[in-house]
């Protein structure tokens, strides 16, 4: 079996990450924050040690900026929804995942309005020049994906932070693809909000994720409820992280992200970057060597995530998938990924691609014979 | 019988945050439920000698940990 799903979510997961979970059914399984007992104390100081674990990988100073969501789908639509305000305008791309793009959508019956700024046709990248182009006298903020989980390429964030900080609009991007596979610094990339997911390249369980909110920013809430705070109140308390937390958090979640994470800290970003590189580079360069495979985005590793998409002429998307699947065990993603401006934008919609989404358990043999697969399916049409 | 104060919170995530800056510290406190007279945010607060009063502050604030104040204790 060879997973290439990384991008949908990462497979297998670091073993500590079971451990900690474990750790926490078994010997604490309280409701943290809420109770002042032993085990409800327990319970908060995994979730204490799972945000600064999170605040040093990203360089963020106050580790209580970190609010937990249940995915970076819920983190996007608290910061959407938190700051933009009727006759607001946002600057986005037209490469997004639905993630970003059914808020916008949604928000735009609301009163606010977006402008896509397009990717390059070829490369699928961004050019930050082009963002300056839109803004408008009521452009509220930019919200870009980091890294596309379509076609893999990683968007230059410093410079976008840059232009955002220039202008005096806020900065939010989705990490979704890139958190743990490639590094984020919020204070070098002037984030003002990042939306990250814990069951990607996080390696964490699936149903934990966040939002980090730079400090002095404050968010109107879109969920209310128990917080463990402020509990004479039956108003929502507004700082954070309990202005976004409402309702018990995914403790068990939380307890395996800490370990997940940790372990990242200790294997180096840097390190698994090179690792997936390395495997990107040779399945690009066997991938160019196929003549009936069609590549969309740019080759330059760079500026590349394990992520790559690609079509075999004569064969649809769903039929590689399928071949790929029953005969020779490769699990990937075909069609549209939740993100149809991204296949619009290159040129795939409705169709969509053959997906390949590397991780760091992931190796060179396991490319070596996904090539070997890709190149007999392409000899058959 | 010695002085103590009380450092109370608004929410637990802050307490427990604070909690590891303050063992961080040396600081010698104990974790108790929040005397209600002094605060009804969140249920725990850190009881420690008066005269570590300025530390705990000082400590915190450096951390950017925001709490809610630092109170005596009233004797019992």
């Amino acid at each position: 079996m060879i997973y290439f799903d990384n991008a949908a979510t990462s497979y297998p997961k670091p073993p500590q990450m079971l451990k900690g979970m474990k750790f926490f059914i078994e010997k604490i399984g309280s409701n943290p924050g809420r109770s002042g007992h032993r085990l409800s104390l327990a319970g908060g100081r995994i979730i204490n040690q799972t945000r600064e674990n999170l605040a040093q990988l990203f360089n963020i100073s106050d580790p209580l900026k970190i609010a937990f969501t249940h995915n970076a789908t819920h983190a996007l639509n608290f910061a959407l929804s938190g700051i933009l305000e009727p006759g607001d305008h946002v600057i986005t791309s037209n490469i997004e995942h639905n993630s970003i793009a059914r808020p916008l959508r949604y928000l735009t019956e609301r009163g606010i309005e977006f402008s896509q700024v397009k990717v390059d046709e070829k490369t699928s990248q961004l050019n930050p020049e082009d963002i300056k182009k839109k803004f408008k006298k009521n452009t509220k903020m930019i919200a870009l994906i980091h890294g596309s989980n379509v076609t893999g390429i990683i968007f230059p964030i410093r410079e976008i932070g840059k232009i955002a900080r220039e202008n005096g609009v806020y900065f939010l991007v989705d990490a979704s693809q890139t958190a743990g596979a490639y590094p984020i610094d919020v204070e070098e990339d002037k984030i003002d909000l990042l939306a990250f997911t814990g069951h990607k390249a996080l390696l964490g369980p699936q149903g934990t994720g966040g939002l980090y909110v730079r400090p002095g920013i404050s968010l109107k809430p879109i969920i209310f409820g128990g917080t463990g705070s402020h509990s004479e109140e039956d108003r929502q308390p507004l700082f954070m992280p309990d202005v976004l937390e409402s309702g018990t958090a995914n403790t068990v979640g939380l307890a395996g992200l800490k370990e997940s994470v940790k372990f990242i800290l200790k294997t180096g970003v840097e390190k698994i970057r090179n690792h997936e590189k390395k495997l990107t580079q040779r399945l690009i360069d066997g991938l160019k060597e196929i003549k009936e495979v069609i590549l969309y985005g740019s080759d330059n590793l760079e500026e590349h995530l394990p992520v790559v998409s690609f079509n075999i002429k004569g064969f649809s998307p769903s039929e590689v998938g399928e071949i790929l699947d029953k005969k020779y065990q490769i699990y990937v993603r075909v069609g549209l990924h939740c993100a149809p401006w991204a296949h619009q934008a290159i040129g795939t919609y409705p169709e969509g691609t053959v997906r390949f989404s590397l991780g760091y358990y992931n190796t060179a043999k396991e490319v070596d014979f996904a090539l070997t697969a890709i190149e007999k399916i392409a000899g058959k049409s | 019988m010695e002085d103590y104060k009380v450092v109370t919170f608004y929410s637990t995530s802050h307490a427990l945050r604070a909690e590891k800056i303050l063992k961080q510290a040396a600081i010698k406190f104990w974790a108790i439920p929040t005397p209600r007279y002094l605060s009804s945010n969140c249920g725990i607060a850190f009881k420690f000698a008066a005269t570590d009063a300025e530390r705990v502050g000082e400590n915190l604030k450096q951390a950017k940990v925001e709490y809610e104040g630092i109170y005596p204790l009233e004797k019992e």
